[in-house]
C-alpha cells in the first residue's frame, strides 16, 4: 500500500506505458524495506494466518493491531524467522526471501524485540546492552572486554534515543518496564537493524510507561528505521502509526494509511466498541456494580464516536 | 535454573480503558530536558557502591571471624599458625573458585569432592601399574579431570536434567568407580606409594612443596589459589565469556536469544570445576605419595559452602571469584580457630552451618538493600 490517492506519483504515465518492452527496475517503481504479499501461513490443515498484505518503509510505523488470537504473533514469527510463511510472498527491498531462522533475519537487518526483551535483569545495563555482541581490544588469550568503549556507546546511543540514564553500571533490573524496553531497541538499532519489530512492547505497562515507549517508538522512526508496532490497543497505535494492519481471527479485516482512517474507526474496526457493549450488557445482567457499570457506558459512547479529532496527533 | 525475581519488574494492572484517553494526549511530548544534576545519582555514594558487591557480606564476616579468633586464641596471630589456616582455607578455596564460577554460571556440582580423588587416584595408579614417569599420570589426570566435567555438563545440557541429580548420579558413579578400580588395580583401598618413581620430586616440587617467606613455610597450594581467584576475575569481570557466564546463570533463554553459547558456556564451566579438581587432586597425591579411594565424600558441600558464603546466589547469575575465595578462608580460620582456641572440634560443624545461614542472610539483606537504592 503506497500514497497513491493523492501523491504526485499516481498522476504519472503508468511504468509500463513509458517502458514498452524494458524494464528497468529502477524508475519508479516502489520497493519497500519489507512488503508482504497475500502472505498465508497454515499448520497442518489449520490455518493460522491468511492474506496479510503490508508494508514497512524506512521512517514509518506499521501498526498490527488485533486481539489476543488475532494472528499478530504468527506473523511477527514469520517476519522474524522463527517460522516460514506457506502462501504469498515476503519481499525484503525488492527481492523475494524466505526467512529461515531468526539469524538469517537479523542478517537482513530485521529485529525482533519480543515482550521478554531478553535482558539479564542482575546484569548491568551495559553488559546487557552488549550481551552475545561485547566488544574486546587485545590479541589472543588476553583479550578482554573494552569496558570503557562498550559504557560509552551505551550511554550515548542511549542518549540518542532520549533516555536520561542515571549510570549505565546499574542492573537492568532496576530500570523501569518502559526504560528496559528502550534498551532493547537501543541494542537493536545499535546492531544495524532496519527493521524493528517490536511485539506488545505498551502491553504491561502503565499510562506514564506506555508513553515513554511511544515516544522511543517515534525517536527510532525519526532515526530512519522501519518500525513494526504490535499492539491489541488502537490508542498507542493511532498517534504513532503510518499505516495500520487490521487482524481478526487469523485474516487481515483492513490496512489503512493514517490518512484514510479515524481512530474511531480504527477502534470501532478492532471491535472493541462491540465488545466493551458486550462487557456493559454482561454487568448489567450480573447486577449490582453500578459505578462500574456507568463507567463502562461511559468509555463505550465515547469510544463509538464521541471523541474530538484533536487527538489525532 | 531460572533467574531470581529480585528485582521489581514492570508494573501491570492499570486500568487500560481509563489511560487511553490521557495517553493520545500525553505521547507526542518532548523528553523532559536532563537536569544538570541528577538528583537520582546522589544517594548512590562510595559506602552503596561497596554494599553493593557481592562479597560483602562474607568479608565483615571474615573481619569478625578474625578479630573473635584473635581475642580468645592470641596464638592465632603467630605467622606459622597464619600459614596453617591460609594452608586450610586453600585446599578448600582453590575449588570453591570452580564451584563459584559455575554457580554463577546458574549450575552446581555434588561430584566436586570425589572428583578431586579421582584425579589423584587415576595420576597415581596409571603411573604405578605401567611403571611410567609420574607426569605422564599427571597428564592423563587432567584428561579425566576435564573428562568429567564435560560429561557432567554434556549430560545437563542433552537431558535438560537439573544440575542437582545430574551431578549426585556423577558423584554416586565416581564414588563407586574410585573404590572398585583402586581395588581391583592395587589390591588394596588406598593406592601404593609412588614416592619412589620418576618424576615424584619434581611432581612435588610443583604440587605440594613449601615456600619459605620470612622464616615461614607457606604451602605452594596458597600461591595457586590466590593465582586462580586473580585470573577467575579477570575472566569474570573482563573477558567476554565472563559476560557469558553471568548471562546464563542470570537468564539462559535471553542469553540464548541474544547469540550467546549456552551450552558450550555451561560444559566449559563444568571442565572448569575439573580443572580445579585436577589440581587439589595432585597435591593430595604430591603431598601423602598415596591416596585413599574412599576420601573426598562430604568435601563437594564444603566447597559449595564457601561459594555460597562468598555472596554466589545458589540461583546463578551474581556472585564473585574473590568472594568464594572469603568463603573459603572463613572455612579455613573456623576450622583451625577452633583447634588454637583449645575447644572440642566436634563444635566446627555447629559452627559451620551458623555461618552459612549467617552470611546468606547477610547476603540477602546486603543485596536488597543495593539494588533498591
Amino acid at each position: 500500500m503506497t500514497n497513491t490517492k493523492n501523491s504526485p506519483a499516481a498522476e504519472r504515465i503508468d511504468q509500463a506505458t513509458l517502458l514498452h518492452e524494458q524494464t528497468d527496475p529502477l524508475t519508479h517503481t516502489p520497493v519497500h524495506l519489507l512488503e508482504l504479499k497475500d502472505v498465508g501461513k497454515h499448520y497442518g490443515n489449520i490455518i493460522a494466518l491468511t492474506g496479510v498484505t503490508m508494508a514497512v518503509d524506512t521512517g514509518r510505523v506499521t501498526c498490527v493491531l488485533g486481539d489476543n488470537g488475532a494472528g499478530k504473533s504468527t506473523l511477527i514469527k514469520i517476519i522474524a524467522g522463527l517460522h516460514q510463511h506457506t502462501t504469498g510472498t515476503l519481499e525484503i527491498m525488492g527481492a523475494e526471501r524466505k526467512l529461515n531462522s531468526p539469524r538469517e533475519a537479523l542478517d537482513s537487518g530485521i529485529a525482533a524485540v519480543y515482550q521478554d526483551l531478553a535482558v539479564v535483569s542482575l546484569m548491568p545495563i551495559w553488559r546487557n546492552f552488549f550481551l552475545g555482541s561485547e566488544l574486546t581490544k587485545g590479541i589472543g588469550p588476553f583479550k578482554s572486554l573494552d569496558v570503557e568503549a562498550m559504557k560509552k556507546i551505551t550511554k550515548d546511543e542511549l542518549a540518542a534515543m532520549g533516555i536520561d540514564l542515571r549510570d549505565v553500571e546499574q542492573p537492568i533490573g532496576q530500570l523501569s518496564g518502559g526504560e528496559r524496553q528502550c534498551v532493547a531497541i537501543a541494542r537493536a538499532v545499535h546492531f544495524g537493524a532496519k527493521v524493528l519489530i517490536l511485539d506488545e512492547p505498551t502491553a504491561a505497562l502503565g499510562v506514564k510507561q506506555s508513553g515513554v515507549v511511544l515516544r522511543y517508538i517515534l525517536q527510532a522512526r525519526d532515526r530512519g528505521l522501519g518500525v513494526i508496532f504490535i499492539t491489541h490497543n488502537p490508542h498507542h497505535a493511532f498517534p504513532v502509526g503510518d499505516r495500520f494492519l487490521l487482524l481478526k481471527r487469523g485474516k487481515s479485516i483492513g490496512y489503512y494509511d493514517k490518512k484514510d482512517i479515524t481512530i474511531d474507526e480504527l477502534t470501532s474496526q478492532m471491535a472493541g466498541g462491540a465488545e466493551l457493549a458486550e462487557l456493559a450488557h454482561e454487568l448489567e445482567q450480573a447486577g449490582g456494580h453500578d459505578e462500574v457499570l456507568a463507567e463502562v457506558k461511559a468509555e463505550v459512547a465515547e469510544t463509538l464516536g464521541t471523541q474530538e479529532p484533536s487527538h489525532r496527533a | 535454573m531460572t533467574h531470581v525475581p529480585v528485582v521489581e519488574t514492570s508494573t501491570t494492572g492499570t486500568d487500560q480503558r481509563k489511560v487511553i484517553h490521557i495517553m493520545t494526549n500525553t505521547v507526542l511530548t518532548p523528553p523532559a530536558a536532563p537536569k544538570a544534576a541528577d538528583e537520582r545519582v546522589a544517594s548512590k555514594g562510595a559506602i552503596t557502591t561497596l554494599l553493593g558487591r557481592p562479597e560483602f557480606g562474607a568479608l565483615v564476616g571474615a573481619v569478625a571471624m578474625f578479630a573473635f579468633f584473635a581475642l580468645v586464641a592470641p596464638v592465632f596471630l603467630q605467622p606459622s599458625s597464619f600459614a596453617t589456616v591460609l594452608y586450610g582455607s586453600s585446599t578448600i578455596g582453590i575449588m570453591a573458585v570452580g564451584v563459584s564460577l559455575l554457580m554463577i554460571g546458574g549450575e552446581f556440582d555434588l561430584s566436586t569432592g570425589v572428583a578431586v580423588i579421582s584425579s589423584a587416584l587415576s595420576a597415581s595408579l596409571f603411573s604405578w601399574y605401567f611403571g611410567t614417569n609420574v607426569w605422564v599420570g599427571v597428564v592423563l589426570a587432567l584428561i579425566v579431570s576435564l573428562a568429567v566435567g564435560f560429561i557432567n555438563g554434556w549430560i545437563l545440557i542433552k537431558t535438560n536434567l537439573p544440575s542437582f541429580i545430574v551431578t549426585l548420579a556423577t558423584f554416586l558413579m565416581l564414588t563407586g568407580l574410585n573404590l572398585g578400580l583402586t581395588r581391583l588395580i592395587g589390591g588394596s583401598v588406598s593406592t601404593p606409594s609412588i614416592a619412589d618413581m620418576d618424576g615424584f620430586e619434581s611432581a612435588k616440587a610443583v604440587f605440594a612443596s613449601s615456600v619459605n617467606i620470612a622464616g615461614v613455610d607457606v604451602k605452594i597450594t596458597v600461591f595457586i589459589w590466590i593465582a586462580l581467584v586473580a585470573v577467575a576475575s579477570w575472566i569474570l569481570l573482563r573477558t567476554r565469556v565472563g559476560n557469558w557466564i553471568f548471562a546464563v546463570g542470570g537468564d539462559d533463554k535471553a542469553a540464548r536469544a541474544v547469540g550467546v553459547p549456552v551450552v558450550r558456556t555451561k560444559i566449559g564451566l563444568f571442565m572448569g570445576v575439573g580443572f580445579c579438581a585436577w589440581i587439589l587432586g595432585m597435591h593430595n597425591l604430591f603431598a601423602f605419595a598415596t591416596v585413599q579411594s574412599g576420601e573426598g565424600i562430604g568435601n563437594e558441600f564444603l566447597y559449595i559452602i564457601a561459594a555460597v558464603i562468598g555472596g554466589c546466589l545458589l540461583t546463578g547469575g551474581y556472585g564473585s571469584a574473590v568472594g568464594g575465595a572469603i568463603g573459603a578462608f572463613i572455612f579455613g580460620m573456623a576450622n583451625k580457630g577452633i583447634v588454637y582456641a583449645e575447644w572440642n572440634p566436634d563444635w566446627f560443624k555447629f559452627f559451620l552451618g551458623l555461618m552459612l545461614l549467617l552470611a546468606t542472610i547477610v547476603n540477602l539483606v546486603v543485596k536488597k538493600r543495593a539494588e533498591t537504592k
